[in-house]
């Protein structure tokens, strides 16, 4: 019998990944909603949508690592796609507020009737519908990304003129809903959000729903992502980033492969996002804001690139800092953190901490192999070489 | 479209009035040459000869500004980019050896074989017994079965090049451009790649660019020198290293 194409990838470390973020995706909610307010191991509402954040960051950072770590793609706008994800799921919810907005029109969103719109604009029918929303949040990314793929990786852009451009896409997005008259909801953003499928988006039971949904996401983005690199599709990808042309003159479509896995990779970016928008309550332009791929970029690069788990993992450790410092005295400096963090990583880590533990772990195990080795032939029990 | 009518000649690769400058510096210049099918051709020539551009263009890597490149009398490959050209059968092997070095040795072939080589196709790849076979045959031939497991870039230099000669053979083409696949070998490993080239050449065309004289005089084929874009001579090697012209730009006296 031949392993399910999703579990056949799964080492060790891939499953003790599965193992916990399932663990915490049940624990935590249960902890929540079932142990009494006040007692020790009760995690409070806030946190449990603190963690969903981070696992909605450690989707997003998967996606980087997929097209950076095996690729070589490296998008500083990846933040666009995670943005897009959360605006259309934005607006469902803002279609499910009805009239209980604070000009009570049952169609209109109270940014439109603030800013005299006559009527619903086209791009918004069909978002009151949970399908459709859910629909649009992996096709919006996912077509915008194949678009910018298409032309880009077809005229053979890479490296940091790549980098750059994306930084473009990103900016220009966060420019143009910026502007009232481009129908979001401007600087503001979208927020006031009441339900979600008919359940109080405010309410604990669902807020533990939504950080478990968000665990269940970040379980399948991580399958996803084992079964392409592990696939030969995966070597070629890591053939790609190490040597393009030579794939080109092996036969090898390259820019076929690019635009598969970007355009992958912005979709889930963007079911990131929309997982994200109820967990924290409002989705704005800042969202675009250049600094957020790069901040993301960095998650990637701390937790060791091409390696799946790191990704998360550095998300997580870099997001659990910023809330910490950010909250306390030293909130001024935490750019200067970020950046020496930065620095720091690509100086000392540049294997990320993932990828120099396995090193380490590597070679110690290839020098305990050499000890052993040498220790038998002291012994006289290893095989004899006639050759020496 | 890029296939012609009907087959204009028998060779199987046709260059004829190749000109191809880069801001007006002229690599080649009425470059013309053919290859018959089985033939095992030497080039040499000074360096800036244009060499590397003849092989640029072959591959499709460089578009030529006029002339006329012909493969297997049929394929018009100037019409034609670097994929098409790899996929008719033409493999290539780079001056600096190339090879896939985080990947192991087993991979880097499995990666050259000829099949499949769309999204779909290697998203759901399932390895089957031929092309396991297939990898055990080149390994075997390029000497590497021992090293199958250890990544391409502990390799040593004399090494990656014939494991890129060994990607080569994997891909099956029917046309192989060699450059320069002795620099940097010890004289028993020339040696050695000399008669692997011979043997490749009982079945396959082969064009060879080396600088190594002695080398080019063991394989023992015809030799063409470029200098400046340009055929300058051509015939055995004895033919080609007692030209004047030959001996005045690029073996001196």
């Amino acid at each position: 019998m031949t392993p399910h194409v999703l579990t056949r990838s799964l080492d060790r470390s891939a499953s003790i990944f599965i193992l916990v973020v399932a663990g915490l995706g049940l624990l935590i909610p249960l902890s929540n909603l079932l142990l009494p307010a006040g007692s020790m191991l009760q995690v409070p509402t806030y946190l449990v949508a603190l963690f969903g954040k981070y696992a909605c960051y450690a989707i997003l950072a998967l996606s980087i690592d997929l097209i950076w770590g095996y690729c070589g793609i490296l998008s500083l706008g990846h933040g666009a796609f995670f943005a897009l994800g959360g605006y259309a799921m934005g607006m469902y919810l803002m279609r499910q507020i009805g009239s209980r907005g604070v000009y009570g029109n049952p169609i209109l969103p109270d940014f439109m009737v603030f800013l005299n719109y006559p009527e619903l604009p086209w791009y918004w029918h069909g978002f009151d519908m949970f399908w459709f929303a859910a629909l649009m949040v992996i096709l919006v990314p996912g077509l915008l990304a194949f678009c910018f793929g298409w032309l880009a990786f077809r005229s053979r852009v890479t490296g940091v003129y790549l980098s750059i451009i994306t930084q473009a896409m990103t900016y220009a997005l966060l420019l143009a809903f910026f502007r009232n008259d481009f129908g979001f909801g401007g600087n503001n953003g979208l927020t006031d959000f009441k339900d979600i499928l008919g359940f109080n988006v405010q309410a604990d039971g669902t807020r533990a729903a939504l950080f478990a949904l968000s665990c269940l996401a970040l379980i399948l983005a991580f399958l996803i992502c084992r079964a392409v690199v592990t696939s030969k599709l995966g070597k070629v990808l890591i053939a790609i980033r190490d040597a393009e042309s030579r794939t080109r003159f092996l036969g090898y479509r390259v820019e076929s492969y690019k635009l598969f896995v970007f355009t992958l990779s912005a979709c889930m970016a963007g079911v990131a996002g929309a997982l994200y928008v109820p967990q924290v309550g409002i989705i704005n332009p800042s969202e675009f804001a250049p600094g957020n791929s790069i901040e993301a970029v960095i998650w990637v690069a701390v937790g060791g690139r091409g390696t799946l788990v790191g990704a998360a993992l550095g998300a997580v450790v870099v997001n659990y800092a910023k809330t910490y410092f950010t909250s306390g005295p030293l909130a001024p400096y935490w750019l200067f953190m970020l950046g020496a963090l930065f620095i720091l990583v690509t100086l000392l880590l540049p294997k990320g901490i993932v990828g120099t533990f396995s090193a380490w772990r590597e070679s110690r195990k290839a020098t305990e192999k050499a000890n052993a080795e040498s220790a038998a032939r002291e012994d006289g029990v290893g095989e004899p070489n006639p050759a020496e | 479209m890029s296939v012609m009518e009907g087959r204009t000649t028998s060779a199987l690769l046709y260059l004829d009035g190749v000109h191809v400058s880069f801001d007006g510096f002229h690599a080649i210049n009425n470059l013309s040459l053919t290859l018959e099918p089985g033939e095992m051709r030497a080039i040499i020539g000074p360096n800036g000869a244009g060499k590397t551009t003849m092989m640029d263009i072959i591959t499709g890597k460089t578009k030529p500004d006029e002339g006329t490149v012909l493969f297997d009398g049929m394929t018009d490959l100037t019409r034609l980019d670097e994929t098409q050209i790899a996929e008719l059968g033409i493999g290539r092997k780079f001056q600096k050896p190339t090879v896939f070095e985080s990947q192991t040795i087993e991979d880097n072939l499995l990666l050259a074989l000829n099949v499949d080589h769309s999204v779909k196709g290697t998203l759901f790849w399932r390895g089957n017994r031929n092309e396991s076979e297939r990898i055990d045959r080149v390994l075997e031939t390029i000497r590497l079965t021992d090293a199958r497991n250890r990544l391409a870039g502990s390799l040593s230099h004399g090494q990656k090049q014939w494991l890129e000669i060994g990607m080569l053979l994997a891909q099956d083409p029917k046309l192989l451009l060699v450059d320069e696949p002795v620099a940097g070998m010890t004289d028993v490993e020339t040696h050695q790649t000399a008669e692997l080239l011979k043997k490749i050449n009982k079945e396959k065309t082969v064009m060879v660019v080396e600088h190594d004289m002695t080398f080019v005089r063991q394989l023992g084929v015809k030799v063409t020198c470029l200098h400046e874009g340009t055929v300058l001579a051509e015939g055995t090697i004895d033919q080609v290293s007692s030209n004047e012209r030959v001996i005045e730009v690029y073996l001196g006296r």
